[in-house]
């Protein structure tokens, strides 16, 4: 049976050559950093040297990039160092709705100790306005974050504008780049946000290994006490050859960005086009233009995600979905309720991420396999049911 | 995979899918709010259940569910059929993730609440008056499902004010911001 991996949102596989870089050292070169001996200084240099590469991706400087174990970790890191740091100016915080959970379950901690918090609500679009974060800031304001783009639905916030307002309104500004980082340009000179946050196995690196950017001078408090690794803000014998991977992972991106990026839009533009030509009642999620190139995603009516998932499944399709069903907390997205999408359709959610070896086959493939697993859930739907009965009337 | 073998089986090749036109007892249960949706049709002859069809609107769990169920409710009395419990679902599909047990008592009730509704109906033909139709989803609380039937706005099962919802006119608590039939919910600022 063919095998079609549309879930890059989940993970990226591993691009050869990353993995390739990291295997020495997870073998010979097995040195700790941290130790004076030429073993240790082999590692050192490697880190370094990956350092630069993660920088080089986002323009930043290396001494600005800390590296961590995932996204989620960055996340915590921004958000829990920034408000701990800025206590004595104050402890409210400004996010948007449809954050990550590693930003929105921070928030539920912080407001155990004392912090406030505000949320900015998105267009149907997923769009944040600007406008609207600025009406919600005080004086008591210290951090605003929000996501450079949201993996789910694909739509690209306007960060740069964000940042400018709490430029002007001298509050820190956060973004979550997770999604973003390694699959559209991504430039922290222009964006001039205080710190961003990057995940490897976003874009062909490991998992296990990410970064946050923090911009050089923002007061933050240490996440992990102990050793002087990452200048003591992280401390922890470091994950070398996963960071190497991630080195890697970013240099590759850098160079061919613009080449993935030509790769697989076309074939997600296909895909856009082409299954609401196949499917009635599909409705596409997220921003028409500004959206991630690699990913799109659909609200099914009638039809519930997980079923959706399992089917493909069966054919050998990997897809992902926001389904209250799929979740293990049994909640719909949180990012299609708060775009106004109702309880029904976001059942029907379906998400399809290419990753860079699609190929057009794999497209039409799915575009052939799909349709009649929808036709046959909506056959057992009641909901289609009802549905086909209130048309004819 | 999540799933037994036993489920994906039911789930690929769900048996008894579809509706009885002239069912004798007919039962909904869940709402789009909490995931799936279920509504069981069943023909009664003899005290026996002699034909039944469902239909589902969630996942893999709650086909295979609705598949079992109907599968060991044909033939059944309706007594036996009452007996049928989320349990013994479970046990017949080689077990199911924690997080899904939820579904099988979906299947269950829905069953349950189609004998129970065959029951009004019978009761309501002696008393020779017309059978109300059961599937009037505006008739029953959309939180405890208990009948409304002739009360204006309040549910007597679960103490609740309830009021039309302005986007889809169906019955939601006073004053709730989500309603659970359309699931119109205001966004936090």
């Amino acid at each position: 049976m063919r095998r079609v991996y549309l879930d890059h949102t989940a993970t990226t596989p591993l691009h050869p050559q990353v993995f390739e870089a990291m295997i020495p050292y997870l073998k010979e070169k097995f040195g700790n950093p941290q130790s004076l001996h030429f073993v240790g200084q082999e590692a050192l240099n490697a880190i370094e040297e990956a350092r630069e590469r993660v920088a080089g991706l986002i323009k930043a400087q290396p001494e600005e990039i800390y590296f961590t174990s995932s996204g989620s970790e960055s996340n915590n890191f921004a958000l829990k160092g920034f408000a701990l740091a800025h206590r004595s100016r104050g402890n409210h915080i400004v996010l948007s709705v449809i954050e990550h959970q590693s930003i929105l379950h921070s928030a539920k901690n912080l407001e155990k100790i004392g912090c406030t918090f505000s949320y900015v609500p998105v267009d149907e679009y997923g769009m944040v306005d600007p406008e609207e974060v600025k009406k919600v800031l005080t004086k008591e304001t210290i951090l605003v974050s929000i996501m450079l783009a949201n993996g789910e639905v694909g739509t690209i916030e306007p960060v740069a504008e964000i940042a400018k307002v709490c430029r002007n309104h001298d509050v820190l500004f956060h973004t979550d780049g997770v999604a973003a980082v390694g699959n559209i340009g991504v430039d922290v000179t222009k964006l001039k946000v205080d710190s961003l946050s990057l995940a490897g196995n976003q874009f062909y690196g490991p998992k296990g290994c990410a970064a946050l950017y923090i911009k050089k001078g923002a007061r933050i408090f240490s996440f992990i006490d102990g050793g002087i690794q990452e200048k003591g803000r992280r401390a922890g014998t470091e994950n070398v050859a996963g960071i190497v991977g991630l080195g890697k992972a970013s240099e590759i991106a850098k160079d061919i960005l613009e080449q993935r990026i030509e790769k697989v839009k076309p074939l997600r533009d296909k895909l856009i086009q082409r299954l609401p030509q196949k499917v009635e009642h599909v409705r596409i999620t997220g921003h028409p233009e500004r959206r991630l190139p690699h990913q799109t995603s659909f609200c099914i009516e009638f039809v519930e995600g997980e079923a959706m998932l399992l089917s493909l499944d069966m054919q050998g399709v990997a897809a992902s979905s926001g389904s209250a069903c799929t979740s293990r907390e049994l909640k719909a997205s949180h990012v299609l309720l708060a775009m106004g999408i109702n309880h029904a359709t976001a059942q029907g959610s379906i998400l399809f991420s290419l990753i860079e070896e699609t190929t057009l086959e794999d497209i039409d493939y799915l575009l052939e396999v799909f349709p009649p697993i929808i036709d046959r859930l909506r056959k057992m739907s009641p909901l289609y049911t009802k549905f086909l009965e209130e048309k004819e009337k | 995979m999540i799933y037994s073998e036993k489920v994906m089986e039911h789930f690929q090749n769900p048996r008894n899918v579809g509706v009885l036109k002239n069912a004798d007892g007919v039962g909904q249960v869940g709402n789009p709010v909490c995931g799936d949706m279920m509504t069981f049709y069943i023909k009664v002859e003899d005290n026996r259940i002699a034909d039944v069809r469902f239909q589902t609107f969630g996942c893999g769990a709650a086909i295979a569910v609705s598949s079992m169920v109907s599968e060991m409710a044909l033939g059944k009395t309706l007594e036996e059929a009452m007996e049928i419990s989320n349990k013994s679902v479970a046990e017949e599909l080689g077990g199911l993730p924690k997080n899904k047990l939820h579904c099988s008592n979906l299947g269950a009730d829905a069953l349950h609440k189609a004998i129970e509704n065959y029951k009004k109906r019978q009761k309501a033909t002696k008393k020779d008056q017309p059978a109300k139709s059961a599937d009037k989803a505006k008739c029953y609380c959309p939180y405890c499902e208990g009948s409304l039937e002739g009360m204006e706005g309040f549910c007597k099962e679960c103490q609740i004010e309830l009021e039309e919802c302005g986007e889809c006119g169906m019955p939601k608590r006073k004053g709730a911001k989500e309603c659970p039939h359309c699931g119109k919910t205001k966004v936090i600022v």
